[in-house]
């Protein structure tokens, strides 16, 4: 069933005010179109999941279309603070649940399995099991140890950025896969964003690579450059200087809200945020290409 | 080995962090100093380090510095990509990781890390945890390194509001209350086993307190005491670290941080 559709017709279709969301992808493929798109449309009242909030989460708290983040790491990777969400937070403006990466990552997992929560080796730090009652201990019931559990993460809408996908919504990725796979199938509902659209023929010529069935998915969305300025492996690089940039975009309201005219408000769509961006930015972030060595699935 | 040659805090940390590595070690690697100081190991003593980075990438050689620990240059050339569900599991919580390396804001006399906040001194956990003076990343892969790694070794400037007697929040455990209180809770990894700072290395003794056993050329007890929350005590075979040699500065600077990214400091 041919899925495709815009991204701004899908975010209308699939993200409604006080939905969970998980825009997924660990630091590689971050779905930053969809984000924009989101604070667009004004959708408010959002929880917004994700091991690592990111500038994403940054930009949709700063547009205030969010109550509640639910986080594992809530920095800017590789450069320090997550300066607005954390302002949002110490000043009691915006709800939170935390956990560890792992606990929140098998919260997906027990979601993506269709469990209801997940057990592991207890860590013995205590405090912050202390501090989020979804933290639980049981007995194991087969040695008499002790296992701490998390419940079920089963987000209303996830949303994947992929390198490629046919327009059924079969999603390929390679380079980093980090909880792409879980947040989809835990999710209710799924969007997928796709560097390109390709044929149902490449897909199955290479179906190892394949991390989500269509099947499962809502909407397909062809969006080039989707994650800038996060990376998309073999297509362009992560732009490190605008992450580092943001550290200093974030210092102050007035200069997020400046960047969100022009950047989100003051573009209609991802092509012309893309059109719109410098051409020197462009060429730092071309990529070179590095082929893997073709492999034989035979044929039978 | 020179003695002549100048170098940074963020070099000469870098350096003893990369004499700890042996070869052959598999280590969850963090970004900034610790990437150096495996990067740094891989190069000199220990050509078959195994880098893991937290975002599922084994076997890692990034040829330029990443940024983050998601860099698409960790990815190219490297053994393995795994889920992040997986590298916490199938490699950290199954026993797979010889070294973690550790940050943090605080680490008390029990080698305990806190990264979640720093409070404003109410007596009750929950109160100083929902009204923090400040709020801190938080825990990240930091409570699951912590706990089963086989060894944890903690890079941090040597400050007194980094060295409490007691952390504000425990993120990561470290002895807990004292080694007999870890042992009790049947944690698959070593605990941390050498703190590395700018003035010298502290580690555990057999209660589990981190005593400092090396100082770096240079540095003094006095120094050391004047900058720990706590009595410290000093160890009856304190030793002089090596300073750092030339072709290790050589290899930092010129090869791994060529733009000073994070050996300015």
């Amino acid at each position: 069933m041919n899925k495709l559709i815009s991204l701004s017709e899908a975010i209308r279709r699939h993200v409604h005010p006080g939905d969970t969301v998980y825009a997924a992808g660990f630091t590689h493929l971050i779905p930053f179109a969809a984000g924009h798109e989101i604070i667009r449309q004004g959708i408010n009242d959002l929880v917004l999941a994700r091991a690592t909030p990111d500038l994403i989460y940054d930009q949709i708290v700063a547009a205030g279309c969010a109550r509640k983040v639910i986080f594992s790491y809530m920095g800017n990777p590789g450069v320090g603070s997550l300066r607005f969400v954390r302002a949002q937070i110490e000043a009691g403006n915006l709800e939170w649940e935390e956990y560890s990466h792992f606990s929140m990552i098998s919260r997906l997992q027990a979601g993506a399995a269709g469990i209801p929560f997940m057990p592991m080796n207890p860590t013995a730090a205590g405090h912050l099991e202390q501090v989020n009652p979804q933290y639980r201990h049981l007995v194991d019931p087969y040695s008499g140890g002790e296992v701490v559990v998390v419940p079920a993460l089963n987000p209303e809408v996830a949303i994947v950025h992929v390198q490629r996908a046919d327009a059924d919504g079969n999603a390929q990725i390679w380079g980093i896969v980090g909880e792409q796979k879980e947040a989809a199938f835990a999710s209710k509902r799924l969007i997928v964003t796709a560097e390109e659209i390709v044929s149902e023929e490449i897909i199955r010529s290479d179906p190892n690579r394949t991390l989500i069935p269509g099947f499962i998915v809502d909407a397909v969305c062809h969006e080039p450059f989707a994650a800038h300025p996060s990376y998309t492996q073999g297509y362009y690089d992560r732009d490190n200087a605008f992450y580092l940039q943001w550290d200093e975009i974030s210092k102050s309201r007035e200069d997020v809200q400046a960047y969100l005219d022009e950047w989100v408000y003051g573009v209609e769509d991802r092509a012309e945020y893309w059109d719109r961006l410098a051409l020197e930015v462009k060429e730092r972030l071309k990529v070179r290409s590095g082929l893997s060595s073709p492999v034989n699935y035979g044929s039978y | 080995m020179s003695q002549t040659t100048k170098y940074s805090s963020a070099e000469l940390l870098t350096i003893n962090a990369a004499h700890l590595l042996q070869d052959g070690d598999v280590v969850f690697v963090g970004v900034g100093l610790p990437n150096l100081a495996c990067n740094l190991a891989r190069h000199t003593h220990a050509p078959n380090l195994v880098m893991i980075y937290e975002a599922g990438v084994i076997g890692a050689q990034p040829a330029r510095l990443p940024l983050s620990i998601g860099d698409p240059n960790l990815v190219s050339g490297s053994l393995a990509v795994c889920s992040m569900y997986e590298i916490f599991a199938l490699y950290l919580q199954r026993g797979n990781i010889d070294v973690g390396f550790m940050g943090g804001a605080q680490i008390d006399r029990f080698g305990n890390i806190n990264a979640t906040i720093i409070g404003r001194g109410f007596p009750d956990l929950q109160e100083n945890y929902q009204h923090p003076k400040i709020r801190l990343p938080g825990s990240g892969g930091s409570m699951e390194i912590a706990a089963w790694a086989n060894r944890c070794y903690i890079i941090t400037p040597h400050q007194k509001r980094r060295f409490p007697e007691k952390v504000d929040f425990r993120t990561s455990a470290g002895f807990l209350g004292g080694r007999p209180e870890r042992e009790a809770a049947k944690l698959r990894g070593g605990g941390p086993q050498a703190v590395v700072t700018d003035l010298g290395i502290l580690q555990p003794d057999e209660s589990g307190e981190l005593i400092l056993t090396a100082l770096h050329p240079g540095k003094t007890i006095e120094m050391v005491k004047e900058n720990t929350g706590w009595d410290i005590k000093v160890s009856s075979e304190l030793s002089t670290s090596d300073p750092p040699g030339d072709e290790e500065l050589r290899i930092l600077r010129e090869e791994l941080d060529p733009l000073g990214v994070y050996l300015k400091a």
